[in-house]
């Protein structure tokens, strides 16, 4: 697995211009979950088929965010997250890890930072590319 | 009547009430009260020191009345009427004011709850100025002893309390004694073989001279209280008689029904009439009527013709038993989960994802494959297995919230007995935490996956695939941050726990409570775990909540000490404060008898309402509804009430 950082610890106060406190806050607000509820049992990483592809695994974000790890936020475990819910249908704990995950993308769509060009992409990569991510991505940029 | 000489205490609690109420000014403002010749605060009124503090006012003072206020009555009442009768004043004159739960606990304004405190403490002043002196009523009661539910935990108690010399009947719905633990292989964490041990408590219990045994009956109805309840039993007909059948299996042979084996988890047939289990008690067989091609009319006969010594009896009726018992013990047990409730996992759909239950059975040495572990869908033997803990358990979402408390031992132990069997084979375990809470059992497990090579990871199985000739598990470790998937032969699923099928109906049966999951609720989480809120039923076992074989025998001997209790006693004594008649008033309309929940009063030939005493709580439903104020309840006095209120509304003059 390679860890990309997209954007290093100590950028993520001058970005978004809140701490990893208010950060976690903010998330809890923007996707009505609580975050804490999450007792690590792994259910929503088992069954994530983006999985091999994140920098932190469903679970191991939501650690990161109980715990205030700025890595919660500079892995790609949130650009990669398909928002196919699977997470969702398993936790025991009834915690919406896709809204979680699409409220951490909002931080920074928020600022106008998004993170998925297509027009970035070439022909080849766009038709590699599986197209549940296309959709998703395209979900991502309209924030 | 009191003659105007109370006494009134106030406790602190502690802090617990001082921290919020002024207590030295509620005894202060209380000094003056009218009738109050003392009024004095201490630290710990249920303290021996606070006590005597009682004792002594009471004969100083020359009191006729007390109040103590402090916290709820039902903890310390009957403290303090026990500290005011030694001294000679007759208990139902103290009355406890609640300051605590009332008023501390739940106020954050000290001024207000100061106020409060006062106004509470005045009422319980104008109640015991009115208060009568009365005497408990003595009850006769029966020295019998019902236990239903013959596992472990039921066969326990029963045991204990015949062995105290008290009559004990024991009801098991089901054709043996034995429960659960009969099935089980070996048992965590010493590994002794499960029937070597309890079999010879099934014998005792079958032997004693003094347990009568009902198999294959239920308690149908039940009447009364504490001391005095009657019970109905139905017990089933079985078709043979134990004391002839000889276990010869003719009758067996020739029945050509076979239908799902309960005792080996559905893993294998047994026939319409059959022997439960090998060490079955009673040691008979039965014939179900419900698998049964028909006995009534006959339909077939096949088994009775083949029986040589005619214990094949097809006229064999249901039988209705009344016993008059004084105290009930309920031991009935517990179920798995359904696990195809567990779609995700192909429980109860994959013939090759089994229950731990059926594990047990697979593995165990006369069992449905006598030991020999196989794939139930193809016969393949296992070389890799994989076991899921919390499979149902732990899921508010969607299944049960609780820990399931035994299976994080179990595994281990499973686990243990497959890499005996099958030193090469690969054995994983998907757990989310690993909670072998009791004596040992935490060395227990690690020193299994010390030494036997047993891969623990930890992650919650989200998919089981049946993939044929193998089974493809989807897990992830989340110690590594690595998603995992891996292929085996067997998936052993960790079932949650939950109450035995048709508890909250019994429940209901024996007027007592279950809990948020079915669970038959103890009285008190800590201090009362074994009773329950109606006096003289307890309770004991998984039937209570999740436990193993230890926390299950100990609460079994619990349930018969608390049991012996009542039946030792010469005489039980009823509270004196129930509902009386003014036969002046009552019209005979009979309207109380349809309020009261008791069925305690009943009107009479001569017209008028009588309240069987003994059956009445004090509740005052009947009071209340009766529309020519006839009745009253003792000391609970309609002018008590009315001067309490003007205690606790009226304003300060
Ligand atoms: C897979 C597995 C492995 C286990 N291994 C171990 C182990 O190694 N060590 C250990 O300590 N514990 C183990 N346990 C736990 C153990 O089985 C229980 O702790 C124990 O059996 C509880 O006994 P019980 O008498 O309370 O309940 P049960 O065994 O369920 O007995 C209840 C009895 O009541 C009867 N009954 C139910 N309803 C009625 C009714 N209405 N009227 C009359 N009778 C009724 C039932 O037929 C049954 O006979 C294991 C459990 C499982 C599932
Ligand atoms: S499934 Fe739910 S409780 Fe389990 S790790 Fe994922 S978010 Fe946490
Ligand atoms: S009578 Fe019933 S139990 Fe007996 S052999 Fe026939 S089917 Fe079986
Ligand atoms: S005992 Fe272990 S396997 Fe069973 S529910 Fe609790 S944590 Fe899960």
């Amino acid at each position: 697995m390679t860890r990309t950082k997209q954007v290093e610890a100590e950028d993520i106060i001058a970005i978004t211009g809140m701490s990893m406190g208010d950060i976690v806050d903010k998330i809890e607000e923007l996707s009505g979950q609580n975050v804490f509820a999450c007792y690590q049992c792994g259910m929503c990483s088992a069954g994530c088929p983006m999985a091999e592809e994140m920098d932190l695994l469903p679970n191991q974000v939501l650690h990161a965010l109980q715990i205030q790890d700025p890595e919660a936020m500079t892995a790609n475990s949130m650009w990669v997250c398909a928002s196919c819910y699977s997470c969702q249908v398993r936790c025991p704990k009834g915690v919406d890890l896709a809204k979680v995950m699409e409220a951490m993308r909002q931080i920074y769509l928020r600022k106008q930072l998004d993170h998925v060009s297509l027009n970035g992409l070439t022909h080849r990569e766009i038709r590699r590319l599986p197209q549940i991510a296309i959709v998703s991505s395209f979900r991502k940029k309209t924030g | 009547m009191s003659q105007g000489r109370i006494g009134v205490f106030i406790c602190h609690c502690g802090m617990n009430i001082e921290e919020m109420v002024d207590t030295h000014r509620v005894a202060e403002t209380l000094k003056n009260y009218p009738g109050v010749v003392h009024a004095e605060d201490y630290d710990y009124m249920c303290s021996e020191i606070g006590q005597q503090k009682i004792r002594d006012a009471i004969v100083e003072h020359k009191l006729d009345g007390v109040v103590v206020a402090a916290c709820t009555p039902s903890m310390h009442q009957e403290t303090f009427r026990n500290a005011a009768e030694e001294v000679g004043l007759n208990r139902y004159r103290l009355e406890v004011a609640n300051i605590r739960e009332q008023v501390s606990w739940v106020h954050t304004d000290r001024e207000v709850a100061t106020e409060k405190a006062i106004r509470l403490t005045r009422a319980a002043v104008e109640k015991v100025r009115m208060d009568d002196d009365l005497t408990p009523i003595a009850v006769e009661h029966a020295t019998k002893c019902l236990v239903v539910g013959g596992g472990i935990t039921g066969i326990q108690a029963a045991v204990n309390v015949a062995n105290n010399g008290y009559d004990v009947i024991l009801v098991e719905k089901n054709p043996s004694i034995g429960g659960h633990m009969a099935q089980l292989s070996v048992t965590f964490p010493t590994l002794d073989c499960a029937q070597c041990i309890l079999t010879p408590r099934m014998v005792e219990a079958s032997r004693h001279p003094r347990i009568k045994l009902l198999t294959y009956s239920e308690v149908i109805d039940v009447s009364g209280y504490i001391g005095n309840y009657t019970v109905k039993i139905r017990k089933k007909p079985t078709y043979v008689d134990p004391d002839k059948c000889n276990l010869c299996n003719k009758c067996a042979e020739v029945c050509p029904v076979s239908v799902s084996e309960e005792f080996n988890e559905g893993l294998s047939q047994r026939k319409a009439i059959y022997l439960p289990f090998a060490q079955a008690i009673p040691s008979s067989y039965v014939l179900d009527e419900d698998a049964c091609l028909g006995v009534k009319p006959l339909r077939c006969g096949r088994c009775q013709e083949v029986c040589d010594v005619g214990a094949i009896n097809y006229d064999m009726a249901p039988e209705i038993i009344t016993e008059k018992v004084g105290a009930i013990i309920l031991a009935t047990g517990y179920d798995l989960y359904d696990p195809s409730n567990l779609t995700e996992y192909g429980g109860g759909k994959y013939p090759d994802v089994v229950t731990s239950l059926q594990f047990e059975r697979m593995v165990h040495p006369s069992g449905p494959m006598k030991g020999d572990l196989r794939r139930p869908s193809d016969g393949r033997p296992v070389n890799r297995i994989a076991f899921v803990h919390c499979a149902g358990s732990r899921d508010p979402e969607r299944h049960k919230p609780y820990c399931s408390r035994i299976c994080c031992t179990y595994t281990a132990k499973q686990a243990l007995l497959f890499k005996k069997s099958h030193s090469d084979g690969e054995a994983s375990v998907f757990y989310i935490d690993i909670r072998t809470d009791g004596k040992g059992y935490e060395e227990f497990a690690q020193n299994i996956i010390a030494s036997q090579r047993v891969r623990y990871i930890r992650g919650k199985v989200a998919k089981i695939v049946d993939e044929g000739d193998h089974l493809t598990v989807w897990g992830a470790d989340t110690l590594s941050g690595e998603r995992v998937e891996i292929d085996v032969d067997l998936v052993v699923l960790a079932m949650a726990v939950v109450p035995s099928k048709g508890t909250e109906e019994m429940a209901k049966t024996f007027h007592i409570n279950v809990d948020e999951n079915g669970f038959l609720k103890e009285a008190h989480p800590k201090l009362r775990p074994v009773e329950t809120t109606t006096a003289g039923v307890f309770i004991a076992g998984m039937a209570q909540g999740p436990k193993d074989i230890p926390d299950s025998v100990a609460q079994g001997s619990a349930a018969a000490a608390k049991a012996i209790e009542i039946l030792s006693q010469k005489e039980l004594t009823h509270s004196p404060e129930v509902a009386t008649v003014n036969e002046e008033l009552c019209s005979g309309c009979g309207v109380c008898t349809r309020a009261c929940p008791y069925d305690a009063i009943k009107v009479e030939r001569s017209g008028i309402a009588v309240v069987n005493e003994i059956l009445c709580s004090g509740c005052g439903a009947c009071a209340a509804a009766c529309p020519t104020g006839a009745i009253e309840v003792k000391n609970d006095r309609r002018v008590q009430y009315a001067a309490m209120l003007a205690a606790v509304l009226g304003r300060d003059e």
